[in-house]
């Protein structure tokens, strides 16, 4: 590999942007197509399709037989809310491989005891969000139902674009929500990103239930983004 | 994410590569291209070596890194990458402690 093909990999996995190696296997050409180049790439559809799965392989293309390593920085999750679902989700999304962090000025729910071993902030998603830097391998999960401390985190979200952005809330109090972030001048392109009521309808009623109906349908906005749910 | 992705969170191979090469020293990268059966490191794994035989990652958690080195210390003096299979059906291969009933293609490219 050439040091500037693995200098500018380093850049890509350093900004947590995807990038995927292409090495031809025949002569050993290489080149490095990054997340914002897919489209450009003679290979895309197959560049496509192994960015979504995050995994590296094998494949036949009209170019020969090339490897592809997929570089996908990996994925992270931050909560408002200190909540009780909240308390389900973590330890379901730590599995599925995200790093977890739990926003929450409330300091009475936001304790080391009920979120042990959690990235935890008792202080404002003002305070916070600035400092996470949060962008496109960010699922963002409004939980607290409190406008004061879930609106600013949504619209942040949006901006950031992270791959999922979802709230809790029925379809009362989402419409609600819609209003205030419409005042403060979001887009409805935007507002339409956000997935409330939150989480895979699957009938889920106790807080570990509603957890995993979030976690899967963070799962499909991460694997298969293509897919409207 | 699972185990079958190219994870930062490992220690860092590619940054450690940049970094050796960059100071001046001979290095080759191998990375897991294909396995079979019961591999232990997935598709994508990489290992670093250098000219002195200094290694970190692992492309198979300890079989075959033993040949995988050797064989880069001719791929950091010729510049040619080539491609090393290690199966059970090769008795190299049980020579090299790949018992664990699998095969795997992983191919050895010098940086810089």
């Amino acid at each position: 590999m050439r040091l500037d093909v693995l200098t500018a990999l380093n850049a890509e996995r350093a900004a947590r942007r995807a990038a995927i190696l292409v090495t031809v296997i025949e002569g050993g050409a290489q080149r490095l197509v990054t997340g914002a180049g897919i489209e450009a790439d003679p290979l895309k559809a197959v560049l496509r399709k192994r960015l979504h799965s995050a995994k590296s392989g094998m494949e036949e293309t009209p170019e020969g037989r090339v490897f592809l390593t997929v570089h996908v920085p990996p994925p992270r999750m931050v909560i408002t809310g200190a909540v009780h679902i909240s308390q389900a989700l973590v330890p379901i999304a730590r599995i599925a491989g995200y790093d977890v962090t739990i926003i929450d000025p409330r300091t009475a729910f936001a304790t080391p005891e009920r979120f042990p071993d959690v990235s935890l902030f008792a202080e404002w998603p003002e305070t916070v969000l600035p400092k996470l830097s949060i962008d496109h391998y960010t699922a963002f999960v409004a939980l607290t139902h409190d406008p004061k401390i879930d609106d600013y985190a949504l619209v942040q979200a949006l901006r950031s674009g992270c791959f999922y952005v979802g709230a809790l809330g029925s379809t009362k109090t989402h419409a609600r929500r819609v209003e205030r972030l419409r005042a403060q001048g979001v887009s409805d392109a935007a507002i339409a990103r956000i997935h409330a009521p939150i989480g895979l309808d699957i009938g889920a009623v106790s807080p570990a239930e509603i957890a995993v109906a979030v976690m899967a349908e963070i799962t499909a906005a991460l694997r298969r983004p293509e897919a409207v749910l | 994410m699972t185990q079958t992705d190219n994870l930062a969170r490992d220690e860092d191979i590619l940054k450690a590569a940049e970094d050796w090469a960059r100071a001046g020293r001979g290095v080759a990268l191998a990375t897991v291209m294909q396995t079979w059966g019961s591999a232990p490191r997935p598709v994508g794994a990489n290992l670093v070596i250098d000219g002195d035989g200094n290694f970190l990652g692992s492309v198979s958690g300890g079989c075959v890194e033993g040949a995988v080195v050797t064989e880069a210390m001719e791929v950091i003096a010729s510049g040619k990458p080539r491609m090393l299979e290690f199966g059970v059906a090769d008795e190299a291969a049980w020579k090299v402690g790949l018992s664990c009933g699998g095969t795997i293609r992983v191919y050895v490219e010098k940086v810089g």
